[in-house]
């Protein structure tokens, strides 16, 4: 009978599990200053094309993005600390400085610049539809009594319902590879959001052939770099850099690699606006 | 092989049985047929698909590993936490005063009434408005705030049944030798209630690894359930990943169940104390109003 | 006060969870005691299918096997419930048959634990009398066994009512997913936790209640 003895084991175990996470906690707090030689950028990890979590580190066109904007600002690639930004998230990891800056699709709206200021943009999407190559989608009423697949609670979605189809039918999941199975075999007829996160997918080895983009153009979104509300100095850094990435041709390179096997026609390099 | 169901099978009925076992072997056969051709069909069975999951060492230590990690801390701490304060209302609800009897007993039972989502949904909403959480632990903070609510107040039932359990004789010499109710309770009742509880807390535990992958469905914890997004987005093979998954839970969970049964025959076996051992079963028949359980070595095949 | 309820359908999405709730204890119900029924069978095979499958699926996550019901057996197998197109009345019946398969797994181990209770006596007299293992089975052993478990089938019954909610991870528009769409929304947080909060507690603790003194009821006298 051990049972003295387990118990014993538990409590320290208990006690391990707490110490740890406690420390957990703290560490976390010194991320943020920026300057001291570390920058931290919040990005997408499960949208493969742009932000892409993978056994050789992140992958993806805002990676590249953020990794050349970070070395003009005199970061090396060891220096940067890759921190998960949940669209829901973007705005609270600003305001409380855990990130010094996201590039993970954040759309420039008047809304958001409430709450966080932008450079850029560095990139224009349109929501756009991701459907089987076999079929026709030439416009919002092909899609009338379709079935489209979203992100539970996502705007393009509602906004497609709205504008273009009002009796499509949705089937919502969690995220949008779940989407993608049903795509592949019928259960759903379209997949609907940003043009570059379809063209993400449409672009993964294992899709190549099978999906494209309908190329609708059913909305602009500007992707711009999220800073902290007012920060004017590192809004004209960045914005510099990004200027330099068109310039000498790093950021057409970056396109292509990522989005190339979709067949992407992606927009030339928007004007940068965001300024003051 | 014998059961008071059904006479030894005769020459007449073990040939009827064979003619069940035929039929019911072509039945499983033909689902199981008709799922792994569909699911070629489809291209779910293609070597690519699967290959990473014995090939490529690191899907494991990228993905898969820290997900069950975070699934295990998760579930680690609530019942860490939810021990305690399961003890506590278990105990308060025993109280010999109706204003420490009534309140313990309205929070148990308003948190066992409301389903875990809707707690865990509150909790991360809560940290989000009234806190300054960073969002990196928000997630778990709101997992484990939900799983502590809704499991402690199950404990305490736990806890409750397993004080009940133990003869009067108990608190009746405690008394005798002048013992206080409160040294009652610590000295003497408590500890023999805890070997008799320790399967239903392990089998607890079974209940709340599998609630955590609600927390990675519809909060956002890394955990292991979410960790099939990300994966399934590098590899695109969503369908296995969610297997192999499944896989994962489904051993993991019956080690615990395996390690519960353990436990309660070696309590069972060893035990000095006086109390009955609970078992999850045993639990469930307490809690309810029904008539006493009565599980006598009756076999049932 | 309430008026951020506006252009909400609180009431239809709690009407959505009780249907849930009612199709799949239906479903629980007749699938456990077919369950149960395999696992006390003669047949060798049927207790180990009935045992394996309770075994392999109350150790799965609700959640992964709602989901698998719709990426696997809607998407990938083709199994659209009859409402191929009809996304809203496919989710729910998928969700259906989740919820079923997972509960029946819960009701088969509270009817098996009943027919423990059952006195050897009753099923010898039975045999005795040349009754077949189904008729001993459905004549003499199930009902006694039914009105010994109607508490622990309460506690499957709420459990099942409070796991509706996990039906919102296929967009079932229940309870739930009601509920995150209106805080993400809406400021009032205490507010809308309390009105869901209430809604289930309304839901559940009369179950418990009626359940208990039905329990109370039909319980053989022994």
């Amino acid at each position: 009978m051990n049972l003295r003895k387990v118990t014993a084991a538990s409590a320290v175990a208990l006690t391990l599990a707490l110490t740890a996470t406690a420390c957990g906690g703290d560490s976390d707090s010194g991320s943020g200053s920026g300057g001291g030689g570390k920058v931290t950028i919040g990005i997408k990890v499960d949208q493969p094309g742009l932000g892409q979590e993978t056994p050789d580190g992140y992958k993806g066109f805002d990676i590249d993005v953020a990794k050349y904007v970070a070395k003009q600002l005199g970061y090396g690639e060891s220096d940067i600390t890759w921190k998960e930004a949940p669209s829901k998230e973007r705005e609270n990891l600003l305001r409380r400085g855990d990130v010094d800056f996201i590039v993970a699709t954040y759309s420039i709206t008047d809304q958001r610049k409430e709450k966080v200021s932008f450079a850029g943009p560095y990139f224009l999407a349109h929501q756009d539809l991701l459907i089987r190559t076999k079929d026709n989608i030439k416009s919002g009423d092909d899609l009338n009594k379709k079935k489209l697949c979203s992100v539970t609670g996502s705007t393009s979605a509602q906004n497609v319902k709205k504008k273009f189809a009002p009796d499509a039918q949705l089937q919502e999941y969690g995220g949008y590879s779940e989407c993608l199975s049903g795509l592949e075999s019928g259960a759903v007829d379209a997949l609907t959001t940003d043009d570059s996160i379809l063209a993400g997918y449409a672009a993964q080895q294992q899709y190549q052939g099978k999906f494209k983009l309908a190329g609708l153009n059913l909305s602009d979104e500007h992707y711009g770099i999220g800073i902290k509300k007012g920060d004017t100095e590192l809004q004209g850094k960045i914005n510099a850099a990004l200027k330099k990435m068109v310039d000498d041709g790093s950021w057409e390179k970056a396109v292509k690699a990522n989005f190339g096997p979709a067949n992407y026609d992606f927009e030339p390099a928007p004007q940068i606006t965001e300024q003051g | 092989m014998t059961s008071v169901l059904y006479d030894t099978p005769g020459p007449r009925a073990k040939a009827r049985n064979i003619v069940y076992t035929v039929v019911f072997l072509a039945a499983l056969i033909a689902v199981g047929w008709w799922a792994i051709a569909v699911m070629a069909d489809k291209g779910q069975l293609d070597a690519a698909k699967w290959k990473p999951f014995v090939s490529d060492s690191r899907v494991w230590t990228t993905y898969l590993l820290p997900a069950l990690g975070n699934t295990l801390k998760a579930a680690a701490l609530a019942l860490v936490l939810a021990l305690p304060l399961g003890a506590v209302f278990g105990v308060a609800r025993l109280s010999d005063h109706r204003w420490v009897r009534g309140p313990a007993a309205a929070v148990v039972e308003f948190f066992r009434a409301i389903p875990v989502l809707i707690l865990m949904l509150f909790s991360n909403e809560f940290y989000a408005t009234f806190t300054d959480i960073s969002s990196d632990v928000r997630p778990l903070y709101a997992v484990v705030t939900g799983l502590v609510l809704y499991n402690a107040s199950v404990l305490a039932e736990v806890v409750r049944a397993g004080i009940l359990s133990l003869p009067k004789g108990q608190t009746e010499a405690a008394q005798a030798i002048g013992l206080r109710k409160g040294q009652t309770m610590t000295n003497i009742l408590l500890p023999q209630a805890v070997t008799a509880m320790l399967p239903a807390i392990v089998s607890q535990l079974v209940v709340i690894v599998k609630d955590t992958a609600l927390g990675g469905a519809m909060v956002g914890y890394a955990e292991l359930l979410r960790s099939v997004r990300t994966m399934s987005g590098f590899y695109a093979n969503i369908i296995p990943s969610f297997i192999v998954v499944a896989v994962m839970y489904v051993v993991l969970n019956f080690l615990l169940t395996s390690f519960a049964a353990w436990l309660g025959g070696r309590v069972q076996r060893g035990r000095r104390s006086s109390g009955k051992v609970l078992t999850a079963e045993q639990l469930e028949e307490l809690e309810s109003v029904g008539p006493e359980p009565v599980t006598d070595g009756k076999s049932d095949g | 006060m309430f008026d951020f309820l506006e252009g909400y359908d609180l009431l239809g999405a709690f009407w959505v969870t009780v249907q849930l709730t009612v199709y799949s204890a239906v479903g629980s119900l007749i699938w456990g005691t077919l369950l149960a029924g395999m696992r006390v069978s003669p047949v060798p095979l049927m207790r180990g299918f009935g045992s394996a499958y309770v075994n392999v699926v109350r150790n799965i996550p609700l959640t992964i096997i709602i989901l698998f019901t719709a990426m696997g057996l809607a998407d990938t197998f083709g199994v659209t419930m009859g409402a191929a197109d009809d996304v809203k009345t496919r989710v729910f019946r998928l969700a259906v048959l989740g919820l079923v398969a997972y509960h029946a797994a819960f009701v088969c181990e509270a009817l098996r634990s009943g027919i423990n209770t059952v006195p050897v006596g009753q099923a010898e007299a039975a045999r005795s009398l040349g009754l077949r293992f189904t008729q001993v089975l459905t004549l003499v052993i199930l009902p006694q066994a039914f009105r010994s478990v109607v508490g622990p089938m309460a506690n499957v019954l709420i459990a099942l009512t409070k796991n509706t909610t996990v039906a919102a991870v296929i967009g079932v528009s229940e309870a739930a997913l009601l509920m995150s769409e209106m805080i993400e929304n809406e400021a009032e947080l205490l507010l809308i936790s309390a009105i869901f909060a209430f809604g289930f507690v309304c839901l559940t603790l009369p179950t418990g209640l009626i359940l208990g003194w039905v329990s109370k009821r039909v319980a053989v006298k022994r």
